[in-house]
C-alpha cells in the first residue's frame, strides 16, 4: 500500500460515543458501582523501607462495632498464590500483605474491612505492629554491590534481570570509528498517576460460586491471573470490563488490589470495595514508574553517521516485580531510533530496591531510552559542531529503505521520517522560532531551542516475554471482536477489555460503519464481561487501533460476506455482479433487483429456507486477529520481532529558563506525527497532546523523590507536580500519513504518543538554551532546583 | 456502630432541598456521591489540588472534597448532573466538550465543566489567557487541555485551535 485508501467514515471527525454520558455525569467508573451492603477497606501500611513484622495485635480493631474483618498476611498468604515477576525469578514472591518482612515504606500489612471506610480508617488506628528494622536500600547502584542489603533474601541478590545482548558487528565497528562519545543520562522515576486513583469491588455468589468484579484496569490477561491467585477455577472470576476507567496510560493493573478484596469479598460473604486514597495510590499502590541510568557511548565518523552504540540501562523497579522489568526489553524493537544505527551492544538490568514497586507506563519503557539515544544525538552534534537537524538527517532511515531491518531483528514497516522532520520545520516555521529565540536571549533569559525524532513500536505484542524469560513461550498476543446484527436490523459489537479514555467505542463503530456501510452511531458497542468475552490483550502497547479495530473489521468482513451470499442466492446472480451500498444489495446491471437491507436480515433471522446451503442462521461473526508479525520466538542472541508497525514523531520546541529562578517557560511546541492512517483524529490528536503534556511533566516536573531513609517525599499532589493548563502550552500538531502495509486500514498505533519524543526534545531545548553559558544536564526531571545547580556548576568550572 | 452525632442538614441541590443526617466529618463530596448517588463529581486527591471534585456553591466553583456535607447547609450547590439546561439537552459548555473532543477517561471532566461554566457565567468572551487561567486549578492528564481550551473558545464563539 502507498497511497492512503478513501474512507466513507475513517478519518473523519466525529464525535466521540463515550462523551455523551462523561458530559453529563454518567460515567460509570469502579467507584460508581453501587452494591447492595456495601463493605469497605482500609490499609494499614509499613512505614519503614525495610522491618522485619515482629508482632501484630488486630484485637482493638476487630473489636470495634461495624468492623467486620482484620486481615494480615499470615492468613491471606496461606490461602493465595503469589503473584510472580514476569522474568524468571521464581524467590521473589509478592502478596497484597506483607508477611514477616514488610520492604518498602508504604507497604501494605493490615487490611480491615468496616461498614465504612470512615469506620475502618477509625479502626486502622488501633491495630498496632511491631517492626524490627532491617538495613535497607534505596540508591539502584549501590543495590548492585556485592555486599549491598538484600531486598530479597531467597533471591540471593537484588539483580532480577541481567543479560548482555549483541546484534551486529558492534567491535568491528568500534574500532573501526573515529569517533566515540559516552555519557550518561538518568530518567527519573515518574508514572502516569492518572486523575482517577485504583478502585475495586468484588462480591461473591456463594450459590452460583461466581465472584463479580468490578475495577478500574488496563491490565492485560487480568482475569486469568485474578482467578489463578485466588485458587478458583478460571471461570468463577467475573470481570466486568463496562466499567470506565479515569485514566490508566499503562499502569492501572491493580492486580494486588483485587486478590485482597475478592479474598475479603469471600471471607466476609458481602460486596466490599476498596479505593485508594491519594497516598496510597502514589506510595503503596505499585504504581511508579521506569527509573534508569544510561551509560552509553557512540561510535561515529566525522559526518556524524553513527556506526554503533553501547548502551548499558540499570532500572530501579522498586520492592518488587510484576512486568516492569520487561520494560527494559521492550524498547529492545526500536533500540535504534529512527537511525540507521548497524551495530548494538545493549545490557539490560533490573534491580530491586526498598522503593515502592514499578508498573508499566506509557510506552513500556521506551520514551526513557529514546530520551538517552535523543541525548546522543545532540551531544554528536555538539561535539561534531554541526547542526543537529542536519545530523539527524544524515541518520535518519530513508523512505525506501522499507521494510527496515533493525540489527536487534525488528523490521520496521513503513515511515518517511525526513518528510515528517521537514514538514515540522516548515509548521514552525524554524526561522520564526530562531528570531523568537534570539529575542529572548537579547532579553537575558536562557532560551534554546530543542528537537527530538523517535519512534512509537506499536501493535503491543509480548515478544519482550520470551525475550526476558526462556520459561515464558507467549507468541501470541491476540485480540478479539464478536458482532451481532440482530432481527430489528441494528448491529451489536463487543470487545473484551476496558477503556480508559481510548474512545474504543468509537473506534469499533467507526470501523464496523466502515466496512458495513452504516452509519457508525447506529452502532452500539459494548463492553463484554471476562466469562462472556472473547480473547483479549487489553489496551496496552498502542495496540487497539490495530489490533481491536483490525478484529472489528475482520469480523464485519465476515458479516459483509454473508450478506453477499444470501443475496446471490436469493437473486440468483454470481456475487461478482452484484454491489454492496449502505448495507443494500443489488444487481449492478439492473439496480431494480435489489435486497434491502432489513430483507437480508430477515432472511437470516427467520427464512432457512432461503439461506444459502451451509450457512449458520442469523448474524453474528467473530474474528480474533494474531498481531501481523508476531508468532515468532527469540534467536538465541536475542533477536526478535517486537511490535508490528512503528509510528514517528518529531518534536519542536522553544523554552527559556529565567536565569534569576530557573523557572522554564515553553514557548513554542511543534510535533510533527506520522501514525499512518487515523481512524479517529480528533482522539489521535487528544491523544497526542496528552502525551506530550505528560512527557512535559516528565521532563521538567513529575518525580517520586525518597528520603535516604526510603521514604517517599512526594505523595500528594502538592509535591508531585502534574502540569496544568499553564505549564502545557498551546501545540500545534503536523500530521503525516505514511500507511502501514501490515493492517487492514493502513492505521499505525498512536496511544503513547507524544510522551515518546517529548521529554527528549524539551530536554534538549534546555540544553541548548544552557550552552551559551557553559552548562549542560542529562538527569530528569529539569526542576528548578536541578537548574540551578547546572548553572552553578558551570559557574564553578569557569572560575 | 459509631457512636458520633449526626447532624440535621438541608441543602439544594440541582434545584431540589434534600435534607439529611451526617456525620460532620463527612465531606460534601462523599455526601454527593454516597447519600444522593450524585456519581458525577469525582474525587481524585481529596487534599483540594485536583478539582476533579469541583461543584458549584451558589454559583462559585468550589473543592467539594475540602468542605464539610455541614457546611454547605442552606446552601445551593450544583454538580454535573445539573449544569444541562433540561433532560437529554447539553449546555453549550457540555456540547462544545463534545464536539471538540475536550476529554478522553472522562474523569476530570466535571470539574473541568464546572470551571468553564462558572468562567462563562463571570466573562461570557474568555480570551485563551483568560480560559487557561480559569481551568488552571483541574488537572487532567488526559488531553494536555489544548481541547478543553477549544472546546470553550468554541463554546464562546471564539476562534479555536489547529484542528478546526
Ligand atoms: S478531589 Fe477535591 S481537589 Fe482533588
Ligand atoms: S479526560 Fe482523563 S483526566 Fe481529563
Amino acid at each position: 500500500m502507498t497511497e492512503p485508501r478513501k474512507f466513507r467514515y475513517i478519518g473523519r471527525h466525529r464525535r466521540a460515543v463515550e462523551h455523551r454520558r462523561f458530559v453529563v455525569g454518567k460515567g460509570r467508573y469502579a467507584a460508581d458501582i453501587q452494591l447492595q451492603g456495601l463493605l469497605h477497606v482500609a490499609i494499614v501500611a509499613s512505614p519503614h523501607a525495610h522491618a522485619k513484622i515482629i508482632s501484630i495485635d488486630t484485637a482493638a480493631a476487630l473489636a470495634m462495632p461495624g468492623v467486620h474483618a482484620v486481615l494480615t498476611g499470615e492468613e491471606l498468604n496461606v490461602n493465595t498464590e503469589a503473584m510472580l515477576p514476569g522474568v524468571d525469578a521464581p524467590q521473589v514472591k509478592r502478596y497484597p500483605l506483607a508477611h514477616g518482612v514488610a520492604r518498602y515504606s508504604g507497604e501494605w500489612v493490615v487490611a480491615i474491612v468496616a461498614e465504612s471506610r470512615a469506620l475502618a480508617e477509625d479502626a486502622a488506628e488501633l491495630v498496632e505492629v511491631e517492626y524490627e528494622p532491617l538495613p535497607h536500600i534505596v540508591d539502584p547502584e549501590q543495590a548492585l554491590q556485592a555486599d549491598a542489603p538484600l531486598v530479597h533474601a531467597a533471591n540471593g541478590s537484588n539483580v532480577i534481570f541481567q543479560r548482555v545482548f549483541n546484534w551486529g558487528e558492534v567491535d568491528a565497528h568500534f574500532a573501526a570509528a573515529p569517533h566515540k562519545l559516552s555519557y550518561r543520562a538518568r530518567w527519573a522515576r515518574s508514572s502516569t498517576v492518572p486523575i482517577e486513583t485504583f478502585a475495586v469491588s468484588a462480591w461473591s455468589n456463594d450459590a452460583t460460586g461466581i465472584l463479580d468484579v468490578w475495577a478500574s484496569i488496563q491490565m492485560p490477561k487480568f482475569p486469568d491471573q485474578l482467578a489463578r491467585a485466588l485458587r478458583m477455577p478460571g471461570n468463577a472470576v467475573r470481570v466486568h470490563f463496562d466499567v470506565d476507567v479515569g485514566g490508566s496510560y499503562g499502569v492501572k493493573r491493580g492486580l494486588k488490589h483485587a486478590v485482597l478484596v475478592g479474598y475479603l469479598a469471600r471471607k466476609t460473604g458481602r460486596p466490599v470495595r476498596f479505593i485508594e486514597d491519594r497516598l496510597e495510590n502514589m506510595r503503596g499502590g505499585d504504581m511508579q514508574g521506569p527509573d534508569r541510568i544510561f551509560d552509553v557511548t557512540l561510535a561515529f565518523d566525522g559526518r556524524g553517521i553513527i556506526r554503533s552504540m553501547r548502551m548499558r540501562a540499570v532500572d530501579d523497579v522498586g520492592a518488587y516485580a510484576g512486568r516492569s522489568p520487561l520494560q527494559l526489553g521492550k524498547p529492545v524493537g526500536a533500540i535504534i531510533g529512527p537511525y540507521r544505527i548497524a551495530s548494538v551492544q545493549y545490557e539490560a538490568i533490573s534491580v530491586m530496591t526498598n522503593k515502592t514497586p514499578q508498573e508499566a507506563v506509557r510506552g513500556f519503557g521506551q520514551a526513557p531510552t529514546n530520551y538517552a539515544i535523543e541525548t546522543g544525538i545532540d551531544k554528536v552534534a555538539r561535539y561534531l559542531n554541526m547542526d543537529r537537524i542536519e545530523l539527524r538527517l544524515r541518520n535518519l532511515i530513508g523512505k525506501d529503505e522499507f521494510p527496515y531491518l533493525i540489527p536487534s531483528g525488528t523490521t520496521y514497516d513503513s515511515g518517511d521520517y525526513a518528510t515528517v522532520l521537514g514538514k515540522a520545520l516548515d509548521a514552525a516555521p524554524l526561522a520564526e522560532i530562531e528570531k523568537e529565540r534570539d529575542a529572548l536571549r537579547a532579553r537575558g533569559q536562557l532560551a534554546g531551542i530543542g528537537i527530538s525524532t523517535c519512534l512509537e513500536p506499536s501493535g503491543g505484542n509480548s515478544a519482550f516475554e520470551p525475550l526476558f524469560n526462556p520459561k515464558n513461550q507467549t507468541t501470541t498476543w491476540m485480540d478479539s471482536c464478536l458482532i451481532r446484527i440482530d432481527l430489528n436490523e441494528s448491529i451489536t459489537a463487543l470487545m473484551g477489555t476496558s477503556t480508559s479514555g481510548q474512545a474504543h467505542e468509537t473506534l469499533v463503530s467507526t470501523v464496523v460503519g466502515e466496512v458495513l456501510d452504516r452509519e457508525p452511531d447506529s452502532i452500539r458497542v459494548l463492553h463484554a464481561d471476562s466469562l462472556n468475552a472473547l480473547p483479549s490483550n487489553s489496551p496496552v502497547g498502542s495496540r487497539m487501533a490495530i489490533m481491536l479495530g483490525g478484529a472489528a473489521a475482520g469480523a464485519a468482513k465476515k458479516l459483509r460476506a454473508k450478506l453477499m451470499r444470501i443475496a446471490a442466492h436469493n437473486l440468483g446472480l454470481p456475487e461478482s455482479e452484484l454491489v454492496y451500498q449502505d448495507g443494500n444489495i443489488a444487481a449492478k446491471t439492473e439496480p431494480a433487483k435489489r435486497l434491502t437491507w432489513g430483507q437480508l436480515v430477515e432472511i437470516a433471522h427467520r427464512k432457512i429456507h432461503q439461506m444459502p446451503k451451509g450457512d449458520e442462521p442469523g448474524l453474528q461473526e467473530k474474528f480474533v486477529l494474531e498481531v501481523p508479525t508476531g508468532g515468532k520466538l527469540p534467536t538465541a542472541d536475542g533477536r526478535v520481532q517486537m511490535y508490528p508497525c512503528h509510528s514517528f514523531e518529531t518534536h519542536l520546541v522553544l523554552a527559556s529558563l529565567d536565569p534569576q529562578t530557573c523557572k522554564v517557560t515553553v514557548h513554542r511546541y511543534v510535533c510533527g506525527h506520522d501514525c499512518g492512517v487515523m481512524i479517529s483524529p480528533d482522539v489521535v490528536h487528544g491523544m497526542t497532546y496528552g502525551g506530550i503534556a505528560h512527557g512535559l511533566g516528565a521532563a521538567l516536573m513529575e518525580k517520586f523523590a525518597f528520603s535516604d531513609d526510603g521514604q517517599l517525599l512526594s505523595g500528594t499532589f502538592m509535591d508531585y507536580l502534574l502540569p496544568s493548563s499553564m505549564e502545557v502550552p498551546s501545540i500545534s500538531i503536523v500530521d503525516h500519513c505514511t500507511p502501514s502495509p501490515l493492517t487492514e486500514f493502513g492505521q499505525k498505533g498512536s496511544g503513547e504518543a507524544g510522551y515518546l519524543g517529548g521529554p527528549a526534545a524539551i530536554a534538549s531545548a534546555i540544553n541548548d538554551a544552557l550552552a551559551p553559558v557553559g552548562a549542560s544536564i542529562d538527569a530528569l526531571p529539569m526542576t528548578p532546583y536541578a537548574l540551578w545547580h547546572a548553572l552553578a556548576r558551570a559557574e564553578k568550572n569557569s572560575s | 456502630m459509631s457512636k458520633i452525632k449526626l447532624t440535621s442538614i438541608a441543602i439544594k441541590v440541582n434545584g431540589v432541598v434534600r435534607e439529611a443526617q451526617v456525620e460532620p466529618r463527612t465531606t460534601l463530596v462523599d455526601f454527593l456521591r454516597d447519600t444522593l448517588f450524585l456519581t458525577g463529581t469525582h474525587i481524585g486527591c481529596e487534599h483540594g489540588v485536583c478539582g476533579a471534585c469541583s461543584v458549584l456553591v451558589d454559583g462559585d466553583p468550589v473543592r467539594s472534597c475540602c468542605m464539610f456535607a455541614v457546611q454547605a447547609d442552606g446552601l445551593s450547590v450544583t454538580t454535573v448532573e445539573g449544569l444541562a439546561p433540561e433532560r437529554g439537552k447539553l449546555s453549550a459548555i457540555q456540547d462544545a466538550f463534545c464536539e471538540k473532543h475536550a476529554m478522553q477517561c472522562g474523569y476530570c471532566t466535571p470539574g473541568m465543566l464546572i470551571a468553564c461554566h462558572a468562567l462563562v457565567e463571570r466573562n461570557p468572551h474568555p480570551d485563551e489567557a483568560a480560559i487557561r487561567e480559569a481551568i488552571s486549578g483541574n488537572l487532567c492528564r488526559c488531553t494536555g487541555y489544548q481541547q478543553i481550551v477549544d472546546a470553550v473558545k468554541h463554546a464562546t464563539g471564539a476562534k479555536s485551535g489547529a484542528h478546526d
